[in-house]
């Protein structure tokens, strides 16, 4: 045999190996993906002791065979499967996209679902139903709920003689002054912060404290632009300019070892800052020591409120398996799961000497059944705080679902960084933003 | 001149020609070896690329009934205020990073040419970030440029310097970016001038040294021109890097963790993802991305344009 042909026969041969491989992989993968029987689930991938004890509970509901591979929600790999047709049987994602995909047709309505599974939406949380819910359709069950309290740090108000009370938004000019009275700036740099008013992340809860919810009920028009979001802005600004001007202010924050044991309320680097309850959890492991306070956060009017988000369960257009979906979902999000996974982790967390802060979920029921049945004692800053926490829930409120949630998001959160770095005035920016989103919402609806 | 003229082949001669090289063994063989090359650039680049052109004249949404738009998509980013920043800053940092790179890579590449024995060790040494994912390049950006307690800074105060805040104000954004980026992937770059330098003749150095050139007219007018390939394909790789700059700038400013992008720090190629995930317009971010291929295009051709003036090849007549 000539020399190319044999050279033409063995790439040949490794050409066509190569487009076999390729097709069997591709095989392989559609026909695992479309699997009779088995619920295929995107975003819940092997999580902590409270996702796996519900797991377990919900697999031998739907009578085994879920698909749940690693990895949190990606819109990347969800629109990926939707594009090559092995859609997911359920995702688990954030609440605030759920309105996006409802409008865009690609989640099922829930309606037959509750209605079959006789699932009481009574059980959960006004405000996180409202952000699963479009056009007066349900289209996500809610999970976790995150809810938002002031943090303080006693020792730094002791230590710079702050009354607590001040710490109050109701009453912005003492909340200022408390700002600059525990900031320490040396040498040019700061380090310590006084009050943190956790911007951008924060600025819905701020614009409600001032009056205002960035967008209405139906989730189709933007309030960005409200003189009294534009107030609201403006405020926290002020605060942060009063504590060393964005630059100083970012650059240290950056510095915090905020999981760790040298975190920023153990090392005395803050005074107080308006943050998610699952930090408490953070504080109680690693440590435990010290001394806090929670407060509520309140508007202008004295009123508490809280600004909540979290996550839910979906079933997207084209499921296969819709009923097992439905039985996951039910489960999951039970009363007597919660419940169960809370014991299980108080459990754990016991056999390992370490403290019990409670589970926040989206559902009241279950709220109050964990911490009156699970929760025990961890010392009186933990106590008050965790109490705080749950007191806080009624007074809760969301971003209602909306066919252009991630437009609307980034067009507030651009905003404020605009004005944090000094490029635009408060009502520059949020003029722009206003403009922004309802463009994106108008072109979405 | 007649002369020459008449030895130069037509356009049917030379098709011709062409046609007779399939006549060739050498040539299906050649073919034979490239076909699983020649399959997967088919498969995963030339047809994704012919797709996203359809594309790029649709509102294809993956989710939603896709329509045919015309232009739409292309009038509307001439329109678009974002392209203009993202392109401007874009363009800002690759004629920031490509010199620095080059400079940089090459001044260390001229010392490592210089370090006996131990230059194997120093290769791998340099070498070694380039193997850092740029995720970790985003974040390490933001502690080592750190305006207050960044490692840059407290080195600059050493010296009696105070610098800018890299990370936060919108005017050293990029540079402190250029810096981060340009230097931490030197590395590849610094191997490949070390092997043209290892490749000028000694003899060359040796006739300028008898001429009395100084250092300074020997690396000008003897490595410059013998490495002139080298650096020319340096110079195209990382513009052609600079203009797609994602991973590292996401991950320090546009992750969910890091909110904090502005529009100093919006790259053309983050724009593009954005429009494309985020929101779901994967048709006006097709024809964003074509608008790129377009750019990225234009300027290499410029680029090896210029270069026929500036990079000698060895053995070939022109130069």
């Amino acid at each position: 045999m000539p020399g190319w042909r044999t050279s033409f026969a063995i790439t040949s041969l490794i050409a066509a190996l190569g487009v076999l491989t390729f097709a069997a992989t591709f095989a392989s993968a559609h026909s695992t993906s479309t699997k009779a029987g088995t619920l295929n689930i995107m975003g819940f991938g092997k999580g902590d002791d409270v996702a796996e004890s519900r797991a377990a509970i919900a697999t031998a509901a739907v009578g085994g065979n879920v698909n749940r591979p690693s990895g949190s929600f990606n819109d990347q790999t969800f629109l990926a499967a939707v594009a090559s047709g092995n859609v997911p049987d359920l995702v688990y994602l954030d609440r605030q996209k759920v309105g996006t995909y409802a409008a865009k047709g690609a989640f099922l309505p829930l309606t037959s679902c509750i209605k079959s599974q006789k699932i009481n939406m009574k059980q959960y949380r006004q405000a996180a139903v409202n952000e699963v819910t479009y056009k007066n359709q349900v289209y996500g069950i809610p999970e976790f709920y995150d809810v938002r309290t002031i943090l303080i740090d006693n020792d730094v108000l002791d230590a710079t003689h702050t009354p607590i009370g001040w710490l109050n938004p109701a009453k912005p000019a003492q909340l200022l002054a408390a700002a600059k009275k525990m900031v320490k700036i040396e040498n040019g740099k700061v380090t310590r912060i006084g009050f943190d008013p956790k911007m951008p992340e924060f600025f819905p809860l701020w614009a409600k404290a001032y009056g205002v919810d960035i967008l209405s009920k139906d989730g189709l028009h933007a309030h960005l632009n409200d003189p009294r979001a534009v107030k609201a802005l403006a405020y926290t600004m002020s605060l942060i300019n009063a504590q060393g001007g964005w630059d100083r202010f970012k650059s240290f924050r950056d510095t915090w070892d905020f999981f760790g044991s040298a975190n920023q309320v153990a090392k005395d680097q803050v005074g107080a800052w308006p943050m998610e309850q699952w930090y408490y959890n953070v504080l109680a492991g690693s440590s435990p020591k010290v001394h806090i306070t929670a407060l509520q956060f309140r508007n202008l009017k004295g009123q508490p409120i809280n600004y909540e988000t979290g996550s839910a369960w979906a079933i997207p257009k084209g499921a296969h398996n819709t009923a097992a979906a439905c039985t996951w979902m039910k489960t999951m999000t039970s009363t007597s799961t919660w419940l169960a996974a809370a014991k299980n982790r108080a459990a754990l967390r016991k056999a390992s000497n370490q403290p019990y802060t409670g589970i926040s979920t989206g559902n009241s029921v279950a709220d109050q059944a964990i911490y009156k049945q699970t929760y025990t004692s961890i010392n009186k800053y933990f106590d008050e705080a965790v109490k705080k926490v749950l007191d806080v829930q009624r007074f809760s409120f969301g971003i209602p679902a909306s066919p252009a949630s991630a437009e609307f998001k980034a067009a507030w959160n651009d905003a404020v960084t605009r004005v944090l770095a000094g490029q635009q005035t408060p009502k520059q920016a949020l003029d722009q933003a206003q403009k922004e989103a309802q463009n994106a919402i108008n072109a979405a609806k | 001149m007649a002369n020459v003229a008449t030895t130069v082949p037509g356009p049917l001669a030379r098709a011709r020609h062409w046609g007779a090289g399939f006549r060739s063994r050498d040539t299906w063989a050649a073919f034979a070896f490239l076909s699983p090359w020649l399959f997967g650039f088919v498969v995963f680049t030339a047809g994704p690329m012919i797709a996203s052109l359809v594309l790029s004249f649709t509102d294809y949404s993956i989710i939603q009934t896709t329509h045919g738009v015309g232009f739409a998509n292309y009038t509307t980013l001439y329109h678009d205020p974002q392209v203009r920043t993202a392109l401007r800053n874009t363009f800002v940092f690759t004629l920031l990073a490509v010199p620095a790179h080059v400079i940089i890579a090459l001044a260390l590449a001229s010392v490592l040419a210089r370090v006996g024995r131990a230059a194997g060790f120093f290769r791998t040494v340099f070498y070694l970030p380039v193997m850092t994912p740029g995720v970790a390049i985003g974040i390490l950006y933001l502690l080592i440029f750190n305006g207050s307690y960044g490692v840059l800074n407290t080195g600059l105060g050493y010296i009696g310097i105070t610098g800018p805040f890299w990370t936060t104000d919108p005017n050293w954004v990029k540079p402190g970016l250029v810096l981060m980026i340009s230097v931490w992937s030197v590395g590849a770059s610094v191997v490949i001038f070390l092997a043209a330098l290892v490749g000028v003749p000694r003899h060359l150095y040796e006739a300028a040294s008898m001429d009395g050139a100084p250092a300074w007219r020997r690396f000008k007018d003897v490595t410059l021109p013998m490495i002139s390939p080298a650096i020319f394909f340096v110079v195209i790789i990382n513009t052609i890097s600079g203009l797609q700059t994602f991973d590292q700038v996401y991950t320090a400013f546009f992750n969910q963790s890091t909110p904090y992008g502005t529009n100093a720090s919006l790259m053309y190629a983050i724009y593009i993802f954005q429009e494309a995930f985020t929101f779901f317009k994967f048709g006006y971010a097709s024809a964003l991305a074509w608008l790129l291929f377009g750019i990225i295009g234009v300027i290499t051709a410029i680029q090896i344009v210029v270069s026929r003036r500036f990079v000698y090849y060895e053995g070939n007549s022109r130069g």
